[in-house]
């Protein structure tokens, strides 16, 4: 048994039904809230209005007297299954009726909602929604579960250490006494905030660790589910955004007369990122897009090819790049070898592609600006909205509504689509409500993209065909410089997240350097579903395949040998092995491939078996095994390891961003490709048993598909591919 | 005035007739179950039935649907239907759940034509809804979940 220590900061008591003490308690396992957003904010727990009877103890839970309880997720809902984790932890120690409850998302409020990874500010991301809420949301079970029990111990006149909670149902066996929460909940209110509270022993967990069902997908599967795109507010009118057609480009001159002859249209809006024709409805809007007329000075504007890109990455990489890792001399002792081996590996730009494109409702008045968003970083887009209003941040309220999808896109330092909105809801009558919508199109041209990537690999082999020698030279824009991240992120000119899964290389080698490049482009980059092991896990696992490959020894023996100090890895490994029953004869024309890769804290093996017909590469099976200490649900993380599996095999085979001249080439599904049905494989998840902390399980899997898909098409074929998609012929 | 019914209930909609049904569904019947996501039927969001037909609704001008009975997310309810949306609570398919709509849609049209779908049938019935979270190995299998259901297959 673990006591935390719970510091009451207000030391106020409830009084139900008051608002005015309500809104000043916070537990302690919060940190303190700025007045002035304590002040301006909603009622303690989330943002509804509180109501007589009501037991809210803390930010994160109220029940009310029908006993339902909503938890409030500080975290967003984009398919990861946040909202079912969060109610997971509190319901587990508060021990409630997991019919009864329910989940709302939390108002944008970093004193009481930030991201414990993320020291002031609120936001979701980095796969760390469980991993730090896991302590956070149980206290906020445990300690209402205390007030209710002390409360039936008043009302009844007994023992408090008599009474049991199970399944929502207070029960004192002594005495026959029993209530439901809702019941209780008015007492309850009245009962000091405990000091400290006592969490669970893991053996006694009832809900984690337990298959339950997802907390949205009921109103997913009947179409009642609100996402952006399905706001309606009174009044509501919608923009379309006509972006320029090459990055830099300018508006030079604007006929808005076709566009405002269309039935609906009202506005016409110049803004920094475009021209916005404002109408009644979409349809409208969009057709007012398409009679505007707009010519642009593309004397400025970004004209370069993906094809040139690569090549100046190809000579950047002659030259050593900022170092990132070093150990031993590898210079030297690679100097002093003849049979090096070579490698480059690179990756394209990508798009995001949320099955939902990004898309915003605003509304601004004199008391501030409201928002309506699959909001994922509610504090730095605060400040960017309040920046470009003259508000403070506090003023901008925003209303976190399910997204459809994300995979990084919505987490923007830049708040562009957000930004975009406000300017066009600010040019617009005080109090009139905005919906921005891109279309597919838009969403594709509109950037934001996964940075393209090239790896230069070098190492040479000892006598035991074990390498002495790694070199790895990656080049590639950073993400983070130039935004608030880069304080804490960059080190020495080194962008973490452009080394992550290649600096922190696990296998055992006496000479090690990693280095950076880091060349500027007008090219807007931002991370996508696994950051930095997009592209590192892809260049390492299969390099140190090829190495296995040259060293004539089997690539599951080899990595394990490597791994030999690494009992996560190693874990992952072997029971991905054993799963996928590694090295059994695959018949001509298929073949498996391993790889392994550790990314948010959390361990993931796959074993790939594909085909190659006629230079198609099919991928028949996956095999997954995770490591990602306590599986708060498992159900859901065997989701995210399908789904961020399949992600991943999107970009392995299909999936390509290019610039020709500085035109995006792409821009809808029949040329940005991903993965349909019948390209999906069979997946199998087995998770290891732990009892370590939870880590991350959205991002994890993602980067592991291509060099275990990479290694198997070379088993298959013979043929060393390196360059994603992967293409045959 | 176009004369819509919609899931059972009649609709006068003053639309230019090529409004794609899908934006009259949603904006002006207020119906936002159908989704838009690709606007050129590559995605399969918005699927909807015309007199139990599954059309893509973002490339179906909304005069074409004048006279037939429209049927959405929201009205779904034949036992196809409800077989489908039982088995995806089941095998908890959903994710982000923006493209689920289109999804169940399309898994219902598929099992109401043929109640025994192999492999190959789901891949061809299915190929057409993109799933951006790649639940597509649920979908697979709530869709066979679904048969057995409808089938009286105890499962």
């Amino acid at each position: 048994m673990k006591t935390d220590q719970i510091v009451n900061l207000s030391r106020r008591r409830f009084v139900a039904g008051s608002a005015v003490s309500l809104a000043g308690l916070t537990l302690g396992i919060i940190p303190t809230v700025a007045a002035e957003q304590r002040q301006a904010g909603p009622g303690i727990a989330g943002q509804a209005p509180e109501t007589a009877g009501d037991f809210s103890p803390n930010a994160f839970l109220r029940i009310d007297g029908d006993g339902i309880v909503t938890v409030i997720s500080k975290h967003l809902e984009m398919g990861q299954g946040t909202y079912t984790g969060m109610a997971t932890l509190v319901a587990e120690e508060l021990d409630a009726d997991w019919e009864k409850v329910r989940v709302e998302g939390a108002p944008a409020d970093a004193g009481r909602y930030n991201n414990l990874f993320w020291g002031k500010a609120q936001g979701t991301g980095g796969s760390t929604a469980i991993a730090n809420s896991w302590k956070q949301m149980r206290k906020a079970g445990a300690a209402a579960r205390q007030m209710l029990v002390q409360a039936a111990a008043k009302q009844w006149q007994v023992e408090a250490g008599e009474i049991k909670v199970k399944s929502g149902v207070v029960s004192h066996a002594p005495s026959g006494r029993k209530a439901g929460f809702g019941e209780l909940a008015e007492r309850a209110a009245e009962q000091p905030v405990p000091e400290s509270v006592t969490l669970k022993d893991p053996k006694s967990f009832s809900l984690i660790g337990q298959r339950i069902p997802r907390k949205d997908s009921p109103e997913k599967i009947n179409g009642q589910a609100i996402f952006t795109q399905d706001v309606k507010l009174p009044g509501m009118l919608t923009a379309v955004v006509l972006h320029p057609p090459r990055l830099g480009a300018t508006v030079s001159k604007i006929d808005t007369k076709g566009a405002l002859a269309v039935k609906g249209v009202r506005e016409v809006i110049q803004i920094p990122s475009g021209v916005a024709v404002v109408a009644d409805d979409f349809w409208q809007a969009k057709l007012g897009r398409d009679a505007l007329s707009v010519s642009w000075d593309e004397s400025k504007a970004f004209s370069k090819s993906s094809a040139q890109i690569l090549d100046d990455y190809r000579q950047l990489a002659e030259k050593p790049g900022l170092v990132a890792r070093t150990e031993g001399d590898g210079a030297t002792a690679l100097a002093s070898t003849d049979d090096a081996i070579e490698a480059e590996y690179s990756v394209p730009f990508l798009s995001h592609s949320a099955m939902e494109p990004m898309n915003c409702v605003v509304r601004i008045d004199e008391a501030g600006c409201e928002v309506w968003n699959g909001e994922q970083m509610q504090t730095s887009d605060q400040y960017q909205i309040a920046g470009l209003l003259g508000l403070e941040p506090h003023q901008v309220h925003i209303h976190m509504l399910y997204a459809g999808g994300s995979f990084g896109r919505r987490a923007n330092p830049a708040a562009d689509y957000l930004l975009e909105t406000v300017h066009i809801a600010k040019a617009l009558k005080p109090g009139t409500p905005l919906k921005m919508v891109w279309t597919r199109e838009d969403d594709t041209h509109a950037g934001y993209y996964r940075p393209l990537y090239l790896h230069r690999m070098r190492a040479a082999l000892n006598d035991q065909g074990e390498p002495h020698v790694w070199d790895q030279r990656i080049v590639g824009q950073s993400i983070l410089k130039g935004t608030p991240f880069e304080s804490v992120m960059v080190k020495d000119g080194v962008d973490m997240t452009s080394v992550e899964g290649a600096a922190n290389l696990p296998y055992e080698i006496k000479h090690v350097q990693v280095d950076l490049h880091s060349p500027e482009l007008p090219v807007p980059v931002l991370w996508w579903r696994s950051v930095g092991s997009t592209h590192t896990a892809f260049a390492v696992e299969c390099f140190i395949d090829e190495l296995a490959v040259k060293a004539g020894q089997d690539p599951l023996a080899y990595r394990r040998k490597l791994l030999r100090n690494h009992p996560r890895h190693l874990g992952v490994l072997n029971l991905v092995a054993e799963k996928a029953g590694w090295g059994e004869p695959m018949g001509r024309n298929r073949g498996q491939g391993i790889a392994v890769h550790e990314s948010f804290n959390s361990y993931v093996a796959q074993v790939a078996e594909v085909s190659v017909r006629r230079s198609v590469i099919s991928v028949d099976r996956v095999v997954i095994a995770v490591d990602c200490g306590v599986a708060v649900n498992p159900d859901v993380i065997v989701a995210q390891m399908e789904g961020g599996m399949g992600f991943g095999l999107s970009a392995t085979l299909l999936s390509e961003l290019t610039f020709r001249e500085g035109r995006v080439e792409q821009s809808n599904f029949t040329d940005y490709r991903i993965l349909r049905i019948d390209q999906m494989p069979e997946v199998e998840v087995h998770i290891v048993a732990s009892a370590e902390a939870p880590t991350g399980v959205g991002e994890p899997a993602t980067p592991v598909i291509a060099p275990a898909v990479a290694n198997a098409v070379f088993a298959a074929t013979g043929k060393r591919l390196r360059q994603l998609p992967l293409r045959l012929g | 005035m176009l004369n819509l019914s919609i899931n059972g209930k009649p609709h006068a909609l003053d639309l230019d007739p090529q409004t794609p049904l899908l934006w009259a569904i949603r904006d002006h019947v207020g119906l936002t179950g159908t989704k838009y996501s690709c606007g050129i039927a590559q995605c399969g969001s918005c699927t909807v039935y015309l007199d139990g037909a599954p059309v893509r609704a973002c490339i179906t001008p909304v005069s074409d649907a004048v006279g037939k009975e429209v049927t959405t997310i929201e009205g779904l309810s034949s036992p196809a239907g409800q077989a489908v949306q039982a088995a995806w609570r089941e095998l908890e398919v959903v994710q982000c759940g923006y493209c689920q709509s289109g999804q169940i849609m399309s898994a219902a049209s598929l099992l109401q034509r043929n109640r025994k779908p192999t492999d190959a049938d789901i891949d061809q019935a299915m190929q057409g809804n993109l799933c951006r979270c790649a639940t597509y190995a649920r979908i697979r299998q709530a869709i066979k979940v679904a048969a057995d259901k409808l089938n009286g297959v105890q499962s």
